[in-house]
Parts: structure tokens; C-alpha cells; sequence
């Protein structure tokens, strides 16, 4: 059994936003699907899970098919069920959009089946006979569990080394609590798991506690899924008042441990991607009265989704578009946060200089990236702090793979799963030498 | 100025009803309370719930057919004719009478010997039954006792007990026809000759509704056992429809129909209206949703009217009668084809995957849209693709001009006339 987020968990706070489907909703819900031929939702999912079959096969009462088709493509299917952008993915998808009607719930359908194989304890996937091979995984998030499921099914010994004391990464440390908390994360990842021939050496960080070389000349192949790096700093004065935070380390805090914002009267969330819409919501969550996201652009052009903004404004948020901050100020704490207005060119207007006030501030403007450390090693190209690979995750230098954040800069948890799977087919053809050798 | 309301009121065999909507002879027609409630809601009429011995039933009477998630689309019962004691429902029914003068009671009978009859027809008639109904048709338990179907499928049987009760009857009589047979019409015709008024169709199909798949037992279960029942519901609708018109399109029949089967809303009733039948009974709709359905039933009709021109529902009556014909009167010459309106096309390819697995492979995927295309010279025009097409009024039928003058097969064979050649055959 993988050690346990700790019991008192500010993230405990939060219920699921999107509530569960009882199975006469989900079966009347599945019904209305339309069993399109090449359907369009499957294109829309990274994973290509054959969605109408999944959800015909709740339609009849076939949970068991319906969670084996789904977990057949995506082996973290019910994480991914939580924590999808479905708006945007598979549901965005739907034909029935183009018709104006209400498009499946396909995130819900995909949560009853597999919640349901979770309650039931079934298992999917077997491994493989042993090839006696051996991969080395750096990272224990989506990326990492779904590329050592897949090696095992293909008979290949995995051992994942995680530098944090918890499993899962991401899926553990920053999914929004009200889509999913740490221990589902962690118990998703034993469920993984439990296919059985997965070492996992947490506490172990790469680069501290063992060396590249290490891992190249013990394994026959290694697979990174290390994600990003620290959140970055805005570099302004006053960022290292109490009471400013990045955005991964304070929600990472709220997952795993207890943040207090009792006293926290009004909050700031300087970002405009998902992760500051995250913050946002969460803070919020928490009980704090006024939380403003600051940003640099306009709404039409940040990067969080729209869907998440509409659920963060119905909830209370409020928002300075088209500012950028020019210095942090209090004394010892932080008390608010200086702006400026900018342009469309982002360039100071002039005179325009205003305060927010605020008693906690996040910063959600991104994180470093982790490449440099594998930059070093011939054949590796690390471009902005990102592993190169080609489609199938394979980095150019023989036995080194990589997929996930640390790839492609900060996608979702269901890209993380498809790369991760892929680059273990590429992972098996290599070192068994089926197909065009990466060994 | 607008159009006067059209007249809902109707009459079949002579039993007057003040719109066509009866309760029929089933448990929603079980008790005076319960019919007396029923016209308050706005039924036009009810058939008694069967008079007779009776009974005793079991506990397990009904079972339920649901189809994508619909439950009740299909239905059966092995509950049998009444448990009541004659003579509470012959008080009931008086008390019903003198408080809804207006709303017809059919008094539904089973019973055996002539003497029970002429018996039990007086005694419904001193109650102030508008009309009998002939228990022919129950297809479970009664059968065995040799009523029900066990006489509606003998048509010397039939003519036999029918010209009993129409001996003994001062007010029209109505024989409950069973769907159990090959061929309703000779069924229909010794009615006519027992001398009925007029006939109701069809009663409940002999039916396994379901098996509980992991006790091993068919449904309902009674102590671990099953039985068939008789099926009824929205899905048998097609059935009693078929039943209704062949006997409404028989030369030699010409009694009036009173319709049954399926009946769920006012489209149903108009169907069956015309089909030939002057009133319509409902008992399944009523059983999962109460007596509230009448309601939309009363309200739809009259638009209908409005909207279509009738004034009455004699105007309605059979209007759809002498479109019904047999296969080899239809004209092979008539040449369809599906088109697609790719404004519309929401691009689920349904129509791609029931015309390639279902028709005759010619709606083709598309490289450049997901608006399927059809191959108009492969096309046989059958409908599937407009069937499963989930948009209304994307896929149409659409007719073309062949050049070839009408041929229905009979003329073909008969007149030699010429035939288009043939689509989709190779």
C-alpha cells in the first residue's frame, strides 16, 4: 500500500462540484446517445477511448464491458473521468451540440463505470509473460502510471522512482479538491498498481539521490514523466512577503497538508491560465470573501478555459484584466498588490497605476522547467526547458523516452496518459526489438 | 372567425359517449371509485372491469418491457377478471350511473353457460350498463377454465355465446376480439353472425414479458413460478392496429370497432380512428400514469380536428381505411431516394452505419465534411437512413421522376405491364 495523504487536509473542505449519476440517470443518460459511426468524441479524446460503446454498455446494464472498453484505452479512466476538461474534450465533441440540445455527459457516464469497478474491485489488464527487461520511470504522476501499466501488460519490470513521499504527481498534488482529492489520487495509483511488478521508490529524486547514469546503465530503458518544475517568480519587489505563494506549492499545501486563511479577508490570483482559475476557485472554496484574478491580457485571450471562468464568476470571483503587477507591498505581510493597466501591446498606460488590496496573494504565472537536467546528455535536446521527443515520445539519445508536462510544457492529465501509454509501445518496440530499434 | 369547436362526442354500436376515450375493461375499471374519479378527470366512457365468478388472484400480476432505458413501453399481466363480488359491482355501477348519467358504462361479462348469461346480462342491464362487452379475448387462467380466448378462438363458440347475450340484451353488445389468432376477420364475422353490434380490438397478446435472469424464472414470478400473460402497452400498438383495419376494410364485416391496444395519447387515438374505430379504450397508459392522461388525450384530439378540418369524429372515422391494400396492389414503378440537408446534418453518420450495415451501402463518409453523401443510382429508397436520422427533416424521401408509368405487381403479372429496372439488386 502507498503512504496516505494525511487525514487533515484543507482540501477536505471541498465536495465534488460535478455530483455523480445514479444508475437510472446514467442509464437514461446513455440512452440518449446516439451511437454515432466514427464518432467524433473519440477523436476528441487523447486516449481515443471508443466512448459510444462505453456508454451503450451502461445503456444495457453492462458495466463491467463498459469499464473494461474505457480502461482498455486509458488505464487512469476514472481520474480522468473527474478531472477532464470534457467542455473542451469528448462532451465539446458531441453532435448533439450541433443540434443546440445538451450535449452527453460523457465525464459523469465515464465516473459511474468506472467508480463502479473501483466499489467492485475489478481489475483490468494483465501483465504480460516477463521479458526480463527493465524500465526506469522518473515520476509517479499520469504520465509515468500509464507507461508502466502498459509496459507491464507487455511483460516489462518497472521501477518508478518519485521524489515526493506521496504517489500520483500531479493528479495528486494539484487536481482541484472538487474534482478530485489526494487519497482517490493515490488510491487511483495503487489501483494501477496493483497489476503487480511496479517498484516504486518514493523519495527518491533524480539527480540528488540517484544519477543519470545510474538510471541508463541499470535500466534497459528509461521513460521521464518528471512534470515541471517550481512555480516561477514574478520578479517584482515584495514577493518574498508572507503571505505570497506560488500557485503549485500553496495548492499542493491544500492537498496534502493545511493552508489557513482564516484570517484572509481578500485574496489575489496573479495568472490567467487554468491553474490561476484553480486558485481562484479554491480560495474561494475555502471561505475567503473576495478573491480578484489579476491579469495581464483580456479575458478573451487567457488561457484558462472559458467554462472554469463562468464557474469561477458564478461562485463569487472577480477579475483586473489587461494588468500587470509592478511591486507586492506590506509590511512583513503582504497587503496589496500594485498595478499597472497595460495595452494590447502590453505596454503600460500611462497613469493608470492602481492597488488591489490583498492579504494572500498566488501566483499562477507558470512553473520552471525541469529539462536542463537531461539537457547535458548527447542527443537530448531540451528546447525552453522542455524535452524533444518525436510522436511516439522517443528523445533521439538510445534507451531515453519521455512524455507528459515535462514534454509538452502543461497539458492535461488525459494527454499525460495517451503519451505516457504511447511512449511504452515505443518503449517495447525498442527493447525487445520488434519494429525500428530506439535502443 | 374562428373555427367552431369540432364535436369529440361519438358513438360506437349505438353507445354514446361524450368524446371517444374509454377506460378499458382492466384494473383502472376495477371499482366505482375508481371510474367515478376517471370521469371526473374527462374520460368519455368505461368498460366494468370483467363481471363474472369471482376470482382469486396472485400476488406477482404484472411485468413491465422497457426499451432504451423506457420502462413500460411493453406490459403484461396474469391478473384475471374481477375478485369482487357481483353484487357490490352491480351496486357500484348503479351509483356510478346516477352520479355520470352521460358517460357511458360498458359492462364487460364472462361467464359460461347460457343460463349464467342471460343471468348476468339482466342483472348489468337492471344497473344501467349502456352496453356489454363480450370477455372473448383473456388470454391466462381464464382460457383454462374454457372462457376468455379459449372462445374467442373458436368462431362456432363465439357466434354461439354472442347470440346468447344478444338474446337476452336490450342494449347493444360488443364482443371482445383476441389478437391470438392467424386471422382476425373470420373471428370478426362470427361475431357478426351471433349477432353483435359491434366489436372491440384486440385484447392482450399471449406473452412471456421477461425471464429474471438470475433466479432462472420468467416474469411475473409467483412463489418461484411464472405463467403467461397477456402483453399490451405502447408496443403492441402496431399489432391491434393491423387487427383494426383488416376487419374495417372486409366487405362482409361493417360493424362498428371500438379500438384497443397501445392506446397512449390522442396521436394513438387518431390512428386508430383512422383505421376504422369510433371510440378508442385505454388501460396500460392509465396504469403508469394515472387517469391525468385524458387530459392531453381530450385536448390533442380537438386540435387535431381544428388543424385537419373535422367537425366530428364520424368525418375521421375509416378515412385511412381505403389506403390499406395489399403488397401487390402497390406501384413497384414509384422510385425514391434519401437526400440529406447538410445544413441540418449535425454529422452523427448514423445514416452511414445503418445504410452500410443495415440498407444497401450507399450513403458514403466524406473526406472534406461529416455530412454523408448518397449515391443517388444506389439508392432503393427505403427509409432506414431516415429512420435512425436524429434531426427532424434532415433525411427526406424524395421522390423521382423515372418515366415509367404506374405497375403494381398484380398489373404486371396480369397485364404485362412494364417494370423500372430493378436498384441495389447485385
Amino acid at each position: 500500500m502507498q503512504p496516505r495523504p494525511p487525514q487533515s487536509r484543507s482540501e477536505s473542505a471541498f465536495d465534488d462540484y460535478k455530483l455523480p449519476l445514479l444508475r437510472d440517470a446514467a442509464v437514461a443518460e446513455a440512452n440518449r446517445c446516439l451511437f454515432c459511426h466514427d464518432a467524433p468524441c473519440i477523436k476528441a479524446c487523447p486516449t481515443a477511448i471508443d466512448i459510444p460503446q462505453f456508454i451503450r454498455k451502461i445503456a444495457t446494464g453492462n458495466v463491467r464491458g463498459s469499464a473494461a472498453t474505457i480502461f482498455d484505452a486509458n488505464i487512469l479512466g476514472m481520474g480522468c473521468a473527474r478531472v477532464c476538461p470534457v467542455e473542451v474534450l469528448c462532451v465539446g465533441a458531441c453532435v448533439y451540440n450541433e443540434l443546440e440540445q445538451p450535449p452527453i455527459e460523457i465525464g459523469k457516464l465515464q465516473r459511474y463505470a468506472t467508480d463502479i469497478a473501483y466499489d467492485q474491485g475489478w481489475r483490468f489488464g494483465e501483465a504480460g509473460p516477463p521479458t526480463g527487461k527493465r524500465v526506469a520511470l522518473v515520476g509517479s504522476g499520469p504520465a509515468s502510471l500509464a507507461a508502466a501499466h502498459e509496459l507491464r501488460r507487455l511483460g516489462h519490470a518497472c521501477t518508478i522512482f518519485e521524489r515526493r513521499a506521496v504517489v500520483g504527481g500531479l493528479n495528486s498534488t494539484g487536481v482541484a479538491p472538487y474534482k478530485m482529492r489526494a487519497d482517490r489520487a493515490v488510491a487511483e495509483a495503487e489501483w494501477v498498481l496493483a497489476i503487480g511488478g511496479i517498484e516504486v521508490r518514493t523519495g527518491m529524486e533524480v539527480g540528488r539521490d540517484l544519477t543519470i547514469r545510474e538510471l541508463e546503465g541499470g535500466f534497459d530503458a528509461v521513460f521521464v514523466g518528471s512534470g515541471l518544475g517550481a512555480d516561477s517568480r514574478l520578479g517584482v519587489a515584495g514577493e518574498d512577503l508572507a503571505g505570497v505563494h506560488g500557485a503549485v506549492a500553496w495548492i499542493e499545501a491544500m492537498k496534502l497538508g493545511r493552508v489557513d486563511v482564516s484570517s484572509v479577508r481578500r485574496a489575489a490570483v496573479i495568472g490567467g491560465g487554468n491553474t490561476a482559475i484553480d486558485a481562484v476557485r479554491e480560495v474561494l472554496g475555502l471561505g475567503v470573501p473576495h478573491v480578484e484574478m489579476i491579469y495581464r491580457g483580456t479575458r478573451e485571450r487567457m488561457s484558462g478555459y472559458a467554462h472554469e471562468w463562468a464557474a469561477a464568476l458564478s461562485e463569487g470571483a472577480h477579475a483586473e484584466w489587461e494588468a500587470v503587477v509592478t511591486a507586492l507591498e506590506g509590511d512583513r505581510c503582504v497587503e496589496r498588490v500594485r498595478c499597472v493597466r497595460v495595452d494590447a501591446q502590453r505596454r503600460p498606460v500611462a497613469g493608470s497605476a492602481f492597488t488591489v488590496a490583498a492579504d494572500l496573494v498566488i501566483l499562477a504565472i507558470g512553473q520552471s522547467r525541469l529539462g536542463e537536467l537531461l539537457g547535458a546528455l548527447d542527443g537530448i535536446v531540451v528546447e525552453g526547458g522542455l524535452i524533444r521527443t518525436d510522436a511516439a515520445g522517443f528523445t533521439g539519445r538510445p534507451k531515453w523516452f519521455a512524455g507528459g508536462d515535462c514534454t509538452n510544457g502543461g497539458k492535461e492529465v488525459v494527454n499525460a496518459a495517451a503519451e505516457g501509454k504511447r511512449a511504452a509501445r515505443a518503449i517495447d518496440a525498442a527493447i525487445s526489438g520488434k519494429g525500428h530499434a530506439h535502443g | 372567425m374562428a373555427d367552431p369547436r369540432p364535436d369529440l362526442s361519438t358513438s360506437t354500436a349505438g353507445i354514446r359517449s361524450p368524446n371517444p376515450f374509454w377506460l378499458a375493461s382492466a384494473p383502472p375499471a376495477n371499482s366505482g371509485a375508481q371510474i367515478q374519479r376517471a370521469f371526473e378527470a374527462g374520460w368519455g366512457g368505461a368498460v366494468w372491469k370483467t363481471l363474472g365468478v369471482p376470482i382469486q388472484n396472485v400476488s406477482g400480476r404484472f411485468g413491465g418491457h422497457a426499451i432504451r432505458g423506457v420502462r413500460g413501453a411493453g406490459f403484461n399481466n396474469i391478473e384475471l377478471i374481477t375478485d369482487r363480488s357481483l353484487e357490490v359491482n352491480l351496486r357500484e355501477i348503479a351509483e356510478t350511473k346516477r352520479l355520470f348519467p352521460h358517460n357511458p358504462i360498458i359492462v364487460s361479462l364472462m361467464v359460461e353457460t347460457e343460463e349464467e348469461w342471460r343471468e348476468i346480462v339482466g342483472k348489468s342491464i337492471d344497473a344501467g350498463a349502456d352496453g356489454l362487452e363480450l370477455n372473448f379475448g383473456c388470454p391466462h387462467g381464464m382460457c383454462e377454465r374454457g372462457m376468455g380466448s379459449a372462445v374467442g378462438q373458436e368462431p362456432r363458440i363465439n357466434e354461439r355465446i354472442t347470440s346468447w347475450a344478444v338474446k337476452y340484451s336490450t342494449v347493444p353488445v360488443l364482443v371482445k376480439l383476441t389478437p391470438n389468432v392467424s386471422d382476425i376477420v373470420p373471428h370478426g364475422l362470427a361475431a357478426k353472425r351471433g349477432g353483435a353490434h359491434g366489436v372491440s380490438l384486440i385484447n392482450t397478446i399471449k406473452s412471456i414479458i421477461s425471464v429474471d435472469i438470475d433466479r432462472f424464472v420468467p416474469e411475473p414470478r409467483v412463489a418461484g413460478l411464472s405463467t403467461n400473460g397477456g402483453y399490451c402497452g405502447s408496443a403492441v400498438k402496431p399489432i391491434a392496429l393491423h387487427m383494426v383495419a383488416a376487419l374495417a376494410r372486409e366487405k362482409d364485416f361493417g360493424l362498428p370497432i371500438s379500438g384497443i391496444g397501445g392506446v397512449s395519447n390522442w396521436r394513438d387515438a387518431v390512428e386508430f380512428i383512422l383505421l376504422g374505430a369510433s371510440t378508442v379504450q385505454v388501460c396500460t397508459e392509465v396504469m403508469l400514469r394515472g387517469y391525468g392522461v385524458v387530459e392531453d388525450m381530450v385536448d390533442g384530439l380537438e386540435e387535431y380536428m381544428r388543424t385537419h378540418g373535422f367537425s366530428t369524429i364520424d368525418q375521421m372515422v375509416g378515412k385511412a381505411v381505403g389506403s390499406f391494400r395489399e403488397w401487390g396492389d402497390l406501384d413497384l414503378n414509384h422510385e425514391t431516394v434519401a437526400r440529406i440537408d447538410a445544413g441540418s446534418c449535425i454529422g452523427c453518420q448514423l445514416c452511414v452505419a445503418a445504410c452500410h450495415d443495415g440498407a444497401h451501402q450507399c450513403i458514403h463518409p466524406q473526406e472534406s465534411t461529416r455530412v454523408p453523401r448518397v449515391d443517388e443510382t444506389e439508392c432503393v429508397g427505403c427509409n432506414l437512413c431516415q429512420i435512425v436520422c436524429p434531426v427532424p427533416g434532415c433525411i427526406t424521401m424524395e421522390e423521382v421522376d423515372n418515366g415509367f408509368p404506374p405497375a403494381t405487381w398484380n398489373q404486371f403479372l396480369h397485364e404485362g405491364r412494364e417494370l423500372r429496372p430493378k436498384k441495389g439488386a447485385h
